[in-house]
């Protein structure tokens, strides 16, 4: 009896090495743990200074019942995008679950189930599906990534699920006719590059400028609000890599021929870290400017060492980062009488400790933070429009150094930022807060608003 | 004896059609888009299975042709506004063409010089995305929309719709896949698998039953990608990683090899697994970390132990089972699927 052994054996050995190789490289660096994501019950509803109104509580709307509201996320928990973003969720369900622990959102406790895309589209939609149409949440919160989320945000709108604070600063989630359920949360790339252009062209006048960015929305957003703000005539290069080639040394490579002195950088952490790397190998040495999403010092100063030790070499990842100039929205880290930092890293330390303290950390509690700002508004039975025409009419400040956009107008989130540089792996705010719009001729202006402070309870108020 | 092959294919296709219809309508909304993602795969794999375990080729690149099938829709439906039908037609024979292309290279390769160079396809083919963002939209790629046609009625389930089209054209594409191994072009290629040498001295042109075998399997997952853009209603260059295409090799070899109801499990496991893994890793109360990498993991285990106990496939095994326990075999004699092993018989 002939059988053909002779195919199957190396197909066999092809698929099983390829499938190794694949789980290899697919763990993200990350250690968070979602410790606090299983809900502590709600105690008692006594604390959540609701008092108005004594109706009862009711199923108002799909994921709603009495006692929980269930809502849901896609985000990179496996893949290249997973190192330091798959800490995002754990952090988000840590602030939850203190809300939880601390009366609730009018007596109903959150329920966040996050689901891993690997930053694939394909399985964006199909988990957002499984969300909306099997576990019917209330909304998709802060889904991460924009090639991901556009392959949801019209399912979402066509099923009205409010598609709350998306994690990613595509301008595209503005557009309050077409997608009137969808709302961005981040300050947007268009303004980031404004506000990074600005202070280039200003304190680097004279120099040549290199841009490094990433080949899609995220960084031809940021490509049109620099150029909005620096010369053309100051630009020496323009090179882009795309997130699934790491070979980023011809790239590199170019920009160091050009003879930039000044290479303005809109990546992601991982390609930061390969910029800065084979910079090194190429004895290339310009002041480098990042974007808040790509610069993250605790983040890049792992990644450094990490990439490093692959290729055999070993380096201090914070010496690494040093000099390093980005923007931020929240506020610094390292700044611990801050009232923010000290609530966030309060509740990191009790509901997510096994996580570092960092940006994404940091990033996830604050938009959840802004989640419950949002929920409160909407009501104590809220319909899903409700939490939409809560957040159309505005929002408090809350954690962000700048105010919301959001009106029935603008989906766009927070407005401003301040520069900073990165030392011994932390950022120090330099200067004051700048605001802008996200057109090409409204000015970058100094921000003089007074910041919030955070609520004593950690919790905002209704 | 010429006609009982074909009825019995039909029967399994109407029976098939019959359960997938009342599953569509007493399940709920994400089932049936489960259902149509299973019907994507089945497409594609079933073309797979015909390639790698009747001709005897590999490819690690049919994730590509599925894109080529994808962005055809994208563009023809987004630019010209083409009825669907039409629009899968086309995307059939484009990758057909492209299929061609690859496999008069092909033809030429064997094991692991065809592994690499289909694999260098499946890597390098969906980064051209990238090289005219105009007319690909780049990594952010293109929107498609497709609904339901108007005399469902407004309420009827968007996903249902999808259920049903993926399944339609994955039982046409399993019928004519059947009936083509069954045919001179499935012996052919069973011959050339077999035995090169021995089949050209019996007349079987070797290279054209290669590359035919190739054209038929781009032309499988060119329509699986067209049916992937519009219930995904994206087609963008991270859906085509070269993970797509090792997943559609592991639903072959998990599944059966050459077997086409072998496709039918595979795709079941590699559209299902993770879904389960995953409930079942965070219901257990799992770290983050811990849960997000089991889906990964089971789908290893799964592999290993298929490989283990069923070096058939599941298929094979399911084969197996009613005869290790002296059910009647009457049946496996001669099966619907195209089990290599059954069809050589005597030794």
């Amino acid at each position: 009896m002939k059988r053909s052994h002779r195919l199957r054996v190396p197909a066999i050995a092809v698929v099983a090495t390829a499938a190794l190789a694949v789980a290899a490289c697919s763990s993200g660096s990350s250690t968070s743990s979602a410790s606090g994501s299983g809900s502590s019950p709600a105690a008692s509803s006594s604390v959540s200074a609701s008092g108005s109104s004594s109706a009862p509580l009711t199923a108002s709307a799909p994921g709603i019942t009495a006692t929980t509201i269930t809502i849901g996320s896609h985000q990179p928990l496996t893949g290249p995008a997973a190192p330091g973003y798959s800490e995002i969720a754990p952090a988000s369900a840590a602030y939850f679950a203190y809300v939880n622990a601390n009366g609730g959102v009018y007596g109903r406790t959150i329920q966040y189930k996050y689901l891993d895309d690997a930053y694939n589209p394909t399985q964006t939609a199909s988990v957002v599906r499984q969300l909306v149409l099997q576990d019917n949440v209330y909304s998709i919160f802060n889904g991460l990534g924009t090639p991901t989320h556009l392959a949801v945000e019209s399912f979402l709108n066509a099923q009205k699920v409010p598609d709350v604070f998306v994690a990613s600063g595509c301008d595209c989630w503005n557009q309050p006719t077409a997608d009137p359920d969808t709302f961005g949360w981040q300050l947007d790339y268009i303004r980031e590059g404004k506000i990074l252009g600005q202070y280039v062209a200003k304190h680097f006048a004279g120099k040549k400028i290199g841009y490094f960015y990433q080949d899609d929305e995220f960084g031809m957003d940021g490509v049109k609000g620099l150029d909005d703000e620096i010369p053309k005539s100051m630009v020496v290069a323009r090179q882009t890599y795309v997130p699934t080639n790491t070979n980023v040394g011809p790239a590199v490579a170019a920009l160091r021929a050009s003879g930039a002195q000044v290479v303005l950088s809109f990546s992601i952490p991982a390609f930061t870290a390969l910029l800065k790397l084979n910079s090194l190998k190429l004895g290339f040495s310009p002041t480098l400017v990042v974007s808040n999403v790509g610069s993250d010092p605790i983040t890049l100063s792992g990644l450094l060492e990490s990439f490093a030790k692959q290729g055999g070499a070993t380096v201090n990842g914070n010496q690494l980062t040093a000099g390093i100039i980005t923007d931020g929205y929240l506020p610094t880290l390292g700044d611990t009488s801050n009232s923010w930092i000290a609530l966030f890293k309060k509740i990191h330390d009790q509901y997510d400790a096994k996580a570092p303290f960092d940006g994404n950390v940091l990033y996830g509690e604050a938009v959840a933070y802004t989640f419950v700002q949002a929920m409160l508004k909407a009501g104590r039975n809220p319909t899903r429009a409700d939490l939409v025409s809560a957040i159309d009419a505005g929002l408090p400040q809350g954690p962000a150094v700048a105010p919301y956009a959001y009106a029935s107008t603008s989906h766009d989130g927070v407005t401003g930022a301040y520069i900073g540089t990165i030392g011994n792996g932390v950022l120090t705010q330099q200067g004051p807060v700048y605001t802008t719009d996200a057109s090409a001729t409204g000015a970058v202006t100094t921000y003089t608003g007074a910041e919030e402070q955070a609520p004593a309870s950690g919790i905002p108020a209704p | 004896m010429t006609m009982r092959p074909l009825l019995r294919i039909l029967g399994a296709a109407l029976v098939g059609a019959a359960l997938i219809a009342v599953l569509s309508m007493k399940l709920n909304a994400f089932r049936d888009y489960q259902i149509a993602e299973i019907a994507v795969d089945v497409t594609a794999v079933a073309g797979l299975t015909v390639l790698t375990g009747l001709s005897g080729q590999i490819s690690l690149g049919n994730g590509a042709f599925m894109a080529i099938g994808a962005y055809t829709t994208a563009l023809l439906l987004l630019h010209l506004g083409w009825p669907f039908i039409a629009v899968l037609v086309i995307a059939a024979i484009v990758t057909a063409a492209a299929g061609a292309i690859v496999g008069v290279a092909a033809a030429r390769l064997h094991g692991p010089y065809l592994a690499g160079a289909t694999l260098m396809l499946g890597v390098a083919l969906p980064s051209l995305a990238n090289a005219d963002q105009g007319i690909f939209g780049g990594d952010q790629g293109l929107n498609v929309v497709y609904s339901a046609p108007g005399f469902l009625g407004v309420n009827f389930p968007l996903t249902r719709w999808q259920a049903w089209v993926c399944s339609a054209v994955a039982i046409v594409v399993l019928v004519l896949l059947a009936n083509l191994a069954r045919s001179r072009v499935g012996r052919n290629w069973r011959a050339v698998r077999d035995d090169e040498v021995a089949a050209a001295l019996a007349g079987v042109n070797v290279a054209r039953a290669r590359v035919l075998a190739f054209v038929v399997s781009a032309t499988c997952a060119g329509m699986a990608g067209a049916l992937l853009a519009v219930i995904t209603g994206l087609v963008a260059p991270g859906a085509f990683t070269i993970t797509l295409s090792i997943a559609l090799l592991t639903a072959v070899v998990i599944g059966g090899l050459g077997s086409l109801s072998g496709a039918i499990w595979g795709s079941l496991v590699i559209v299902l697994l993770p879904t389960y893994a995953t409930d079942v890793a965070t219901s257990h109360g799992l770290s983050t970390t811990v849960a997000s990498n089991i889906p990964v993991a089971a789908y290893g285990v799964v592999l290993i132990l298929v490989m283990l106990i069923f070096p058939q496939g599941i298929q094979g095994g399911v084969l197996w089972l009613p005869r290790r326990f002296g059910i009647s075999t009457a049946p496996a004699r001669q099966p619907v699927s195209t089990e290599p092993h059954e069809k050589e018989g005597t030794e």
